[in-house]
């Protein structure tokens, strides 16, 4: 270290470092597995059981049930960031008096003494070759400049050298990308809304506090469906929704799993669905002393007296999972029946099993003959600014890195020397900034491509 | 002909191919490694036309989507893309011994597809979420990626079997010199680089279309977010810490146990949202 620097050189100097960038990068690589192991975004009751009240309090302290938006992991994202902003300020002068030279100039001792020089002889006069070479090099590489020596011709050819700008491209699309989050999580949200079919709603709930948010608009959905694959796994979910603004109806739209809806900047994604609530059910009530049977619509919160002034049945509600000695046996009415001696209790009709109540072995059994089968779809609505900043940091990345990896500044040299009236030597060589074994073997292939003209 | 049939028949010429390999490396006949590379073309051929067979058949039983959906798909997808890398590879640059540490990750990866008892071969319908043409090209992209780094870690495995200085006559001499090894390592990864970044941007993309968030944490994600960061490491080692040989082929063994982790190791120990490849 120089004395006599100032702090904010030393500053500088250390966000200038490759080496700050690889202990970044290696320091998040390795943070980045905590979270994948331990629970994120979980309940305290989840911690102190999963983890002990010890590890719980540590847990605490480094925000580590949050730890992608922990202060100390957004401190390294910052740090990479600074990092790679000082570290391109410093290196693009020099890059770009390279892409942008006063003068193109080459150095022919250099390409005499490179390793990918390759070299042939033919027998024709030095003249009669340098004009096919001059075309040949022109129309592969680029523009050529020719020189005259004592022996012979020089010429030299490049190409690419706007690629070097490549990895700049590259680590400003990660800022990019960067800004982009930040944008999203400061002026974005993302929040969950359950439709019951029918319903009607102009707020959501955020996923992470349950905090309401108003959306500006009503949601209401006119009806959910769902498909399965013999297989029994879902094939497809489809809500239809119509969006309603100051009491009038806007437009209706279907969504599916993959085809959101978006509108004012606000999407709507179908993410779950579940059974709502049915209005009403048919029961057959059978008597079983005669099994004679009676057929009832009932709504729910219907009370309908039993044949024959036995007493009244009450439909008291649904019940999504009906929990019968220990296992679900998933949807069920529930009913009270009210006998004449005013005796009254309860009853649940399992929907997926319709004979059930005939186990209790009371005078009449109810068995669920149909009702019709009600959802609500699950919504998740967001809200992300940024979303266009990380997709265009998207396609910089991408363009940027295939620029870096796969283009290169290449230069050639191709000397003709002659050695007598109708023997020429003929010397090719070529570098470039990036990789060295291609630039061998192509090398090879014109010399190969030369040795026809 | 069916698809299981064409696919459990590449296994066998892949297994072959890798033998013609490790022959000629181990009896220094450069003839067996040139039968190698023909078989292994045979292999990829008849691995293409399971792969479409397979296409076809989801197509004949009613669910038609690209067979791309789960981790028995994905597995001989993956052989698909480490076997036309390799034989790229050796196209370009003529260097045929090193099918030796090419061919055996080859046959492996579909080996362990069909004869693993944890890995389901039936042709099972699309849950909703994977309905997405977004799905294709994050399943290429990402499978092109992890052959790149497969094929970098075997080159990567010559620096360790290669002595410093290799006496004509051992089973060593053939094998192609430190620098290329070293640039042929470097091109894998940055191939590597380059489809796992498009993997990961195509995945956040779908998951955007699908959920309304690009990017989530979830295990699956974040790992291949650190294979990824462990990759960029090594080309910033390389390009500007001046590392190579050993030291550098340190990381790409590191950078591929990531992969692995990411592949295999979230389905089976971590959860999240991908539980299918
Ligand atoms: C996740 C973060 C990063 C990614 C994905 C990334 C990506 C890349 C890539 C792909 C290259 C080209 C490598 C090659 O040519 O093989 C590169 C080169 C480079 N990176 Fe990064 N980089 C990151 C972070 C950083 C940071 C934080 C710095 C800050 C010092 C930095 C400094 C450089 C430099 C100086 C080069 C060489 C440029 C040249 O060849 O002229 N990178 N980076």
């Amino acid at each position: 270290m120089k004395k006599n620097q100032t702090i904010s050189e030393l500053i500088w100097q250390f966000f200038c470092s490759v080496k700050l960038a690889v202990y970044t990068l290696v320091l998040l690589a390795a943070t980045s597995v905590i979270g994948t192991i331990i629970l994120q975004n979980g309940t305290p009751e989840q911690y102190s059981r999963l983890y002990g009240e010890a590890y719980y309090n540590l847990i605490k302290i480094f925000n580590i049930d949050d730890m992608y938006h922990a202060w100390w992991f957004l401190s390294l994202l910052v740090i990479l960031c600074i990092n790679i902003v000082v570290c391109s300020i410093e290196r693009i002068s020099g890059t770009w008096k390279i892409i942008f030279p006063k003068k193109l100039k080459f150095n022919p001792d250099r390409f005499r003494k490179l390793k990918t020089l390759e070299g042939f002889i033919v027998n024709k006069a030095a003249i009669s070759l340098s004009g096919g070479y001059e075309r040949f090099l022109s129309k592969t590489i680029g523009k050529v400049i020719k020189q005259e020596t004592q022996t012979g011709t020089i010429m030299y050819a490049e190409s690419g050298r706007w690629t070097r700008m490549g990895v700049y491209v590259v680590h400003s699309s990660l800022l990019l990308l960067l800004l982009g989050a930040l944008i999203g999580a400061v002026f974005g949200f993302k929040a969950n809304l359950q439709l019951n079919e029918g319903a009607t709603s102009d707020t959501a709930f955020m996923v992470k506090t349950r905090l309401p948010v108003n959306l500006g608009f009503s949601i209401r959905c006119n009806d959910f469906h769902v498909k399965f694959y013999d297989t029994g796994a879902p094939e497809e979910f489809k809500s239809n929704l119509t969006i309603i603004e100051n009491g009038k109806e806007s437009f209706t739209k279907d969504i599916l799993v993959n085809h959101p809806l978006r509108y004012k900047g606000i999407n709507i994604f179908q993410s779950s669905y579940g059974s709502g609530r049915p209005d009403s059910v048919v029961l057959d009530i059978i008597r079983q002393s005669d099994k004679s049977v009676t057929s009832h619509t009932i709504k729910i919160g219907e009370e309908i007296g039993l044949p024959e002034d036995q007493g009244l049945f009450k439909l008291e509600g649904f019940m999504p999972h009906f929990d019968f000695r220990g296992n679900n046996l998933g949807e069920a009415f529930i009913g009270r029946i009210t006998q004449k001696d005013a005796n009254s209790f309860q009853i649940a009709l399992p929907t997926k099993f319709p004979t059930f109540d005939k186990m209790r072995k009371g005078s009449f059994a109810f068995v669920v003959k149909e009702f019709e089968h009600k959802y609500y779809t699950g919504l998740q609505i967001t809200k992300d600014p940024g979303v266009w900043y990380v997709y265009s940091g998207f396609i910089l990345m991408i363009i940027g890195c295939w620029v870096t990896f796969f283009m290169s500044h290449q230069s050639f040299f191709i000397e003709i020397e002659k050695i007598s009236d109708t023997i020429s030597k003929i010397s090719i060589s070529g570098t470039s900034n990036r990789n060295k074994q291609g630039m061998k073997l192509k090398i090879k292939k014109i010399v190969t491509k030369l040795k026809d003209i | 002909m069916n698809s299981s049939l064409a696919l459990s028949s590449a296994t066998f010429i892949y297994a072959l191919s890798s033998i013609f390999y490790i022959g000629s490396f181990s009896f220094k006949k450069q003839g067996l490694a040139k039968i190698g590379f023909i078989v292994l073309i045979i292999g990829f051929l008849d691995n293409t036309l399971g792969i479409i067979l397979r296409w076809i058949e989801s197509y004949q039983m009613g669910y038609g989507h690209a067979p791309f959906a789960n981790m028995y798909e994905s597995l001989v997808f993956f052989s698909w893309t480490a076997a036309i890398l390799y034989i790229f590879v050796e196209l370009k640059y003529k260097e045929n011994i090193i099918g030796v540490f090419a061919t055996p990750i080859v046959f492996l990866a579909i080996a362990y597809a069909s004869l693993s008892p944890d890995i389901n071969s039936k042709i099972t319908p699309l849950i909703p979420a994977l309905k997405s043409n977004w799905l294709i090209a994050h399943v290429i992209a990402c499978f092109l990626g992890y052959a790149g780094f497969a094929v970098a870690f075997g080159f990567s495995i010559m620096y360790f079997v290669k002595p410093k200085n290799p006496d004509a006559r051992s089973i060593f001499a053939k094998l192609p010199s430190l620098d290329i090894i070293d640039e042929l390592t470097y091109q894998m990864v940055v191939f590597g680089f380059l489809f796992l970044t498009i993997g990961i941007i195509t995945g956040a993309v779908w998951a955007n279309s699908a959920w309304g968030t690009y990017w989530s944490w979830d295990p699956k994600e974040t790992w291949s977010l650190i294979t990824w960061i462990v990759y960029a490491v090594f080309l910033h080692l390389r390009m500007m810490r001046g590392w190579y040989g050993e030291n550098l082929a340190w990381v790409s063994i590191l950078g591929f146990m990531a992969v692995m982790f990411t592949y295999f190791g979230v389905n089976f120990l971590l959860s999240g949202l991908h539980s299918y490849a």
